[in-house]
């Protein structure tokens, strides 16, 4: 039955990537690929995922296509219709797929627990977790603990994008360049419609609450820091589509998200640092306590909120910057 | 049955591997670029996924100290749910950068061609 659904939902991926290409205007495009991000979020979870699916359901359907849309406000709807040549595209694309198609019949088939890709670290993760970090989210502990370096990295990757959109569009436009669709609805939002805004104003404070929830149960349950940063920033984005641009920036300024993004990162390195004044190794939870599954806790749920906080930070600042060029 | 279940997510994982880097290659819109980029960086993530998924297993995530359950490989999902929010910021970029573009040519579409009507 799962598989019999499986396939279903992949099938509809398909189609609607396919979809996605082929329209024309580029508003119909981004939806599509909301619905993509939504079709390929239920698929990971029928393959076991629960935390990357929440990942892709809050940032692929919901915050790009935000962002997409931002951006599609201040550039063009329509895609022109053009004359490529379609052919030498085709038969790259069908040399490389018979090649990679050719590659899969060796793979070992799916779900097969004896396949190589389980056999190294997988199992001694779950052993570690279980004597030394005692989290039953053993993703998170992997996230935190284990591959803490690798995530640190993540961080600084969002930070670095954030700034690098913050220098691309964070000022104004240049004069004289007022976008085709600017005016009213980023100032004013969608204060008008009346159903929207009740049903948001009861939507947000729950979406906050789940934000909140998802980080500090993600040891116990799936979620963590990025997940939670995306809901958080998700909440705001949505109180900013429904009452317009400017009373969103009065709710968090431009300023304390742009600290939020630098902070959290920085407390992320701080606890790296704190724990080599301590004695240990950079991330080495185990000196920050006593108790060394205590220590592993303290240290996986401050870096989470380390995480948590440059992500909200970093997407609000980010949705911000789109919005803010449409009203210049 | 089983023939068809066993590689099927693989093949799907071509599939849009092969959707995306063709709307990549063939259109010259930037913003469908970027769409098309969005579906092979999901493509990936897929194959990912798929490569962690343990026959009869459940998310790992230990539930009631029941440690001994079959569980899915973490490992994998782990990679993928910090790529997809990395994803997500440089796709932000790759749109400030189109903004810019429009900006600065007042067109997204074909900007190698040389200025023709605009």
């Amino acid at each position: 039955m799962i598989e019999i659904l499986s396939i279903f939902l992949l099938c509809l991926t398909v189609i609607t990537a396919v979809a996605v290409i082929r329209a024309r205007s580029l508003f119909t495009a981004v939806m599509l690929m909301g619905i993509f991000s939504l079709l390929m979020a239920a698929a990971f979870l029928l393959l076991d995922a629960a935390d990357v699916a929440l990942t892709e359901a809050a940032v692929g359907a919901g915050i790009s296509t935000v962002l997409m849309l931002s951006a599609l406000a201040l550039t063009a709807s329509k895609e022109r219709v053009e004359h490529v040549r379609f052919g030498v595209a085709v038969i790259v694309c069908t040399v490389l797929a018979g090649a990679i198609f050719y590659a899969t019949f060796d793979k070992p088939p799916l779900g097969d627990p004896n396949a190589p890709v389980h056999q190294h670290v997988a199992p001694e993760f779950f052993s570690i977790t279980r004597e030394e970090i005692g989290i039953p989210n053993v993703v998170t502990a992997i996230l935190g603990s284990f591959r803490g370096y690798d995530t640190l990295g993540e961080v600084i990757v969002v930070l670095t994008a954030g700034i690098g959109v913050l220098f691309l569009i964070g000022g104004t436009a240049p004069m004289g360049q007022v976008s085709p669709s600017s005016g009213d609805q980023t100032i004013r939002g969608l204060r008008h419609h009346q159903p929207l805004r009740v049903i948001a104003k009861w939507a947000i404070p729950f979406i906050m609450i789940f934000a909140f929830y998802v980080q500090f149960h993600g040891e116990y349950s799936p979620g963590g820091g990025f997940q939670a940063g995306a809901l958080f920033a998700a909440a705001i984005i949505l109180y900013g589509l429904i009452e317009g641009h400017r009373r969103s920036v009065q709710v968090i300024p431009p300023a304390v998200l742009r600290a939020m993004a630098a902070g959290g990162a920085l407390l992320y390195g701080a606890v790296g640092v704190v724990t080599m004044l301590m004695g240990g190794n950079f991330l080495e939870y185990r000196v920050l306590h006593e108790n060394s599954t205590t220590a592993q806790q303290m240290g996986i749920i401050l870096i989470e909120a380390g995480v948590g906080i440059t992500v909200a930070g970093v997407l609000l600042a980010i949705f911000h910057a789109f919005a803010a060029r449409d009203r210049a | 049955m089983s023939a068809l279940t066993d590689l099927f997510h693989y093949w799907v994982f071509v599939v849009l591997l092969m959707i995306g880097f063709y709307g990549v290659m063939t259109r010259s819109n930037l913003m469908k670029k970027l769409l098309g980029l969005s579906i092979f960086q999901s493509a990936v993530f897929l194959l990912f996924i798929s490569m962690g998924k343990v026959e009869g297993g459940t998310a790992p995530i230990v539930l009631d100290g029941n440690w001994d359950a079959t569980f899915s490989n973490p490992l994998p999902q782990v990679l993928i749910l910090t790529a997809i929010v990395v994803g997500i910021s440089t796709l932000a970029l790759g749109l400030a950068l189109v903004v810019r573009i429009k900006e600065a040519y007042g067109r997204i579409d074909d900007i190698d061609a040389p200025e023709a009507e605009s």
